[in-house]
């Protein structure tokens, strides 16, 4: 049991790429972590840094106490699963779980009673002779986890290890990882590239992009109050609609409210916070679109609109709407139809205020 | 092919058919000379059928050697000829797959240096340096000894590239899980890395063996005791002599004898055979 | 290509690791390589006692040596026939042994098995065949009229030798034609079929040059065998002879050093095959670099 404090972590390469340029966090202990961001963001080499499989070049990285910096990934007290599972193909599925235990000369009998434990929990009992290759990918991936549980270690790491699952076995495992965790209350650091693996697994989020930590915070947060247009883009999906205001429109769509007055700012409206109605609301926002493009998924619609008044000069950043369009998402299979012009409106509160740089939320 | 024409496959038949008899013929003949007696082979009107001499010949080559051609009884160069082209296959393999550990999984000064030096003996084969490498054999008395027969012949880059290619393509997590599981360079060496390498190191074993085994200059060179020939170099001195006197019966029997145990390996083990021959070469 | 994952911390641990390879690469291949060098430019006296430097006095007197010139004919001839020869029929084999015949896996076992035939044994086997006196086949060329003799008549002794030298690499050449055409997709040679090409234009059209990298690896493979690996069948077949028709430029090398005692010049020679063989390597490098990307 222990939690992980990361100070100032950064990583430079031979050559002089910046990986990361310097991280703080703390995950406390029991506490699920979930890195996120686009690929190449940082959040894998993060991970391998706790882990010991990459070198730090400035900061401190502590577990439990313990600044590990200079110490071997066998003993940091820690257990990785893969992405691609690294099952050692030529042992059992019981030699794969007990390898680690054996190098650190555990008796046989206690090997066997966690070996047989792990298998229970994840449902391996009757597989325990088998190798690697004669197993799915599902019991693969259940085999990688089983190898990191009988260490009984102070932390686990994930290095997106639901990603070469099919969608369906990767919600299900996103379950049963989320219950093991809580079960055994170890304390998780797990990345992903995956935004609804990251909301629902995580106890923190930390939203990564190049190299560094955008925002952190508990997943909902993130999600009703994003810090950046980045992270405002990346967390949800379809991504929030963002869109350029020019001072004076900010001026007269935020009249009144002194901290939103004077410069010019990008304006974001999350999809599902739309209502299509005739109806403007009082000190909301009203759009009025063309209908481009729909998209029935059954229990919703997604509505793809071009504003009639574009507005120049927007920000690009991953994620990011084509300026001019809108996606509004409507409850049900009730639809406009293509080309005809619609009116969609949101309330003041679920308005979100960006500096014209994307870097700053302007709370309203 | 395309096309169903049943000619087309009546000529593949033919065709191939010609070549196996072409490639099987030599052999065929040999062995039906291993059955006859000296007689009936010198005649040059041997049958192309088998003789009723082959135990007499085989138990002659093997265990009491011919007369003045031949005083060493083959037995004795089977063996020899077993134990260098066991010891150039195990030797190269054991210096080689070492060696590819150090340049693929370590990093240290003058490690491109060091692959760089072993690359480079592609170049020189044992035929251009022959007296030279006689020279420092000789001073290292190990003229007529097995350790002669097989020391210089197990240095060479292929066993390294090979090795080298095969651990490129494991992949790094393994190492990664095994330093996290604990394991250190030895560990990770003896409970991951040789037990993937087990195909590699027995298709490069098939083919150092054959090669072993068909060695020809260096034994030649370095044994100058009848004993230390292996059964190669010794069929040739079966037949240096005034050509009615050579024992061609036994000749052949040693010949059949000779090719035996590296033909069976290509037989039975033909697929791992393919793989190291491409593997070695590619 | 480079592994990422490596053990950083062992310090003396890798070279311990390249020490048996490094110790025997030196001691069996530069020492006596580089021997082989300084020789070429020393002369020594009949006992080996004393050495002087005489500079290139051996080389000069190498290419001044008529016998040197012939050996050198003698390979570019004996290397074109074999290399050309064995290609021609391994491809015509491959090919036939490509199509989808039922009996092709016992074909294949049946046209690689000479690979492990010895070159001296096999040498040995096609010299007992035509043996002039003896050769079960001698009689009936001799019954052809023609005076067959390849102890006694050069062009005899050249062509046993190189009748053993391809009979030797047919398995060879052929293994990989075979693996090169299997490589080949079926589609392509279907869409061949579909626009309209018969078998032999798709053959030279589409296969053949699809083929080429193999060809061309094999063509250097197929030299730098004639070189070297042909030692025993000359050595068990002619001996070099019927006067010297059959002496190659490595058999000289050996015969030089060995029965005539000159070492000098035997070394002399020896630098020049290593000049050739680092010319072909170069050649060769081309296919090695793909797995060495240092």
């Amino acid at each position: 049991m222990a939690n992980v404090v990361l100070r100032d972590v950064r990583k430079t390469y031979t050559g002089g790429f910046e990986a990361i340029k310097g991280i703080d966090f703390e995950v406390g202990d029991g506490q699920f972590c979930v890195l996120v961001g686009p690929s190449g963001c940082g959040k894998s080499t993060l991970l391998r840094m706790v882990a010991g499989l990459e070198t730090i070049t400035s900061g401190d990285i502590d577990i439990g106490g313990r600044i590990v910096n200079q110490i071997e990934p066998a003993d940091r007290d820690i257990a990785m699963v893969f992405q691609n599972y690294a099952l050692y193909p030529h042992m059992t599925v019981y030699n794969n779980m007990a390898y680690g235990l054996r190098n650190r000369r555990m008796p046989e009998p206690e090997i066997d009673t966690r070996v047989q434990e792990a298998a229970r929990i994840l449902e391996l009992s009757t597989m325990l002779d088998r190798k690697p290759r004669q197993l799915s990918g599902g019991q693969r991936q259940r085999v990688a986890m089983g190898r990191a549980i009988v260490r009984q270690p102070k932390v686990f790491l994930f290095d997106e290890p639901l990603s070469n699952l099919d969608a369906k076995l990767r919600i299900a495992m996103r379950v049963e990882i989320r219950k093991l965790q809580r079960r055994l209350n170890t304390t998780s650091i797990y990345v992903t590239h995956d935004q609804l693996e990251a909301m629902t697994l995580a106890d923190i989020l930390v939203v990564m992009n190049s190299g560094r930590v955008e925002q952190i915070g508990n997943p909902l947060d993130i999600y009703q109050k994003p810090a950046t247009t980045f992270v405002a883009s990346f967390i949800g999906a379809p991504p929030m609609n963002l869109m350029p205001l020019r001072a004076d429109e900010i001026r007269s769509q935020f009249a009144g409210d002194s901290r939103a007055a004077g410069e010019s700012g990008i304006l974001g409206i999350r999809p599902e916070d739309f209502v299509i109605s005739a109806e403007t609301i009082a000190g909301g926002i009203a759009l009025d679109l063309t209908v481009e493009a729909i998209e029935r998924v059954g229990a919703e619609t997604f509505v793809y609109g071009t504003r009639q008044h574009e507005i120049q000069g927007v920000a690009a950043n991953p994620g990011e709407l084509p300026p001019g369009e809108v996606i509004v998402r409507i409850p049900g299979a009730v639809a406009p139809a293509i080309g005809e012009r619609i009116k969609a409106v949101a309330p003041r509160e679920n308005l979100h205020l960006f500096s014209a740089d994307g870097r700053q939320r302007i709370e309203l | 092919m395309v096309e169903h024409r049943p000619w087309n496959d009546i000529i593949a038949y033919a065709i191939l058919t010609l070549g196996v008899f072409i490639v099987a013929f030599p052999v065929y003949v040999a062995m039906i000379a291993s059955t006859h007696d000296a007689a009936t082979v010198v005649g040059g009107r041997m049958p192309l059928s088998p003789g009723g001499h082959a135990l007499e010949n085989y138990y002659r080559a093997i265990f009491v050697g011919g007369s003045r051609t031949a005083p060493e009884p083959v037995g004795q160069l089977l063996l020899n000829s077993f134990i260098s082209a066991i010891g150039i296959a195990v030797g190269k393999i054991c210096i080689s797959i070492l060696s590819a550990y150090a340049v693929v999984y370590f990093r240290f000064p003058f490690r491109k240096t060091a692959f760089w030096i072993i690359f480079v003996t592609l170049m020189l084969p044992v035929e251009v340096r022959i007296y030279p490498t006689y020279k420092v054999v000789a001073d290292l008395r190990m003229l007529d000894t097995y350790a002669g027969l097989i020391l210089p012949l197990i240095a060479s880059a292929t066993g390294t590239l090979l090795f080298r290619q095969f651990f490129m393509t494991v992949p790094d997590e393994l190492l990664e899980a095994s330093r996290i599981d604990g394991a250190g360079p030895f560990r990770f060496f003896k409970d991951t890395l040789l037990p993937l390498s087990i195909t590699t190191i027995s298709a490069l074993f098939v083919i150092q063996f054959i090669y072993g085994w068909n060695q020809y200059l260096w034994p030649l060179l370095i044994t100058t005791q009848d004993s230390m020939q292996t059964i190669v170099t010794g069929i040739k001195k079966m037949l240096v002599t005034t050509d009615e006197l050579a024992e061609w019966q036994l000749a052949m029997a040693t010949a059949v004898l000779a090719m035996l145990p590296p033909v069976a390996v290509v037989i039975f083990m033909q697929r791992l055979f393919v793989r190291g021959l491409v593997e070695t070469e590619k | 290509m480079e592994k990422s994952a490596v053990f950083n911390s062992s310090r003396l641990l890798p070279y311990a690791l390249l020490a048996p390879q490094l110790i025997i690469t030196f001691v069996f291949f530069y020492w006596p390589a580089s021997q082989a060098v300084l020789q070429s430019f020393k002369r020594e006296d009949a006992f080996g006692l004393v050495s002087e430097f005489v500079g290139l006095e051996n080389y000069h007197a190498l290419f001044a040596q008529p016998e040197y010139y012939r050996a050198m004919l003698t390979t570019l001839v004996f290397s074109t026939l074999v290399a050309g020869l064995s290609l021609l029929i391994a491809l015509l084999f491959a090919t036939q042994a490509d199509k989808n015949l039922k009996a092709a896996p016992a074909y294949k076992t049946f046209m690689i098995w000479p690979y492990a035939v010895a070159p001296a044994v096999a040498g040995v086997l096609w010299f007992f065949i035509f043996h002039p006196s003896l050769g079960t086949l001698a009689r009936p060329l001799r019954g052809l009229g023609l005076d067959w003799n390849p102890l006694l008549n050069g062009n005899h002794a050249m062509t046993l030798v190189v009748m053993s030298a391809v009979w030797k690499q047919i398995a060879y050449n052929f293994l990989f034609f075979l693996a090169g055409l299997q490589s080949i997709p079926k589609s392509v040679i279907e869409a061949g079929a579909i626009d309209g090409a018969g078998p032999m234009r798709r053959f030279w059209t589409i296969v053949f040059p699809l083929l080429s990298p193999t060809t061309f690896f094999l063509l250097v493979v197929n030299v730098v065998y004639v070189f070297f690996d042909t030692f025993g069948i000359i050595d068990a077949v002619t001996g070099g002879g019927p006067a010297g028709a059959t002496t190659t430029m490595v058999y000289k090398v050996y015969a030089d050093g060995r029965l005539g005692g000159n070492l000098g010049g035997s070394a002399a020679q020896s630098v020049v095959l290593m000049v050739i063989v680092i010319a072909l390597t170069a050649v060769q490098f081309k296919y090695v670099e793909r797995k060495v990307q240092y």
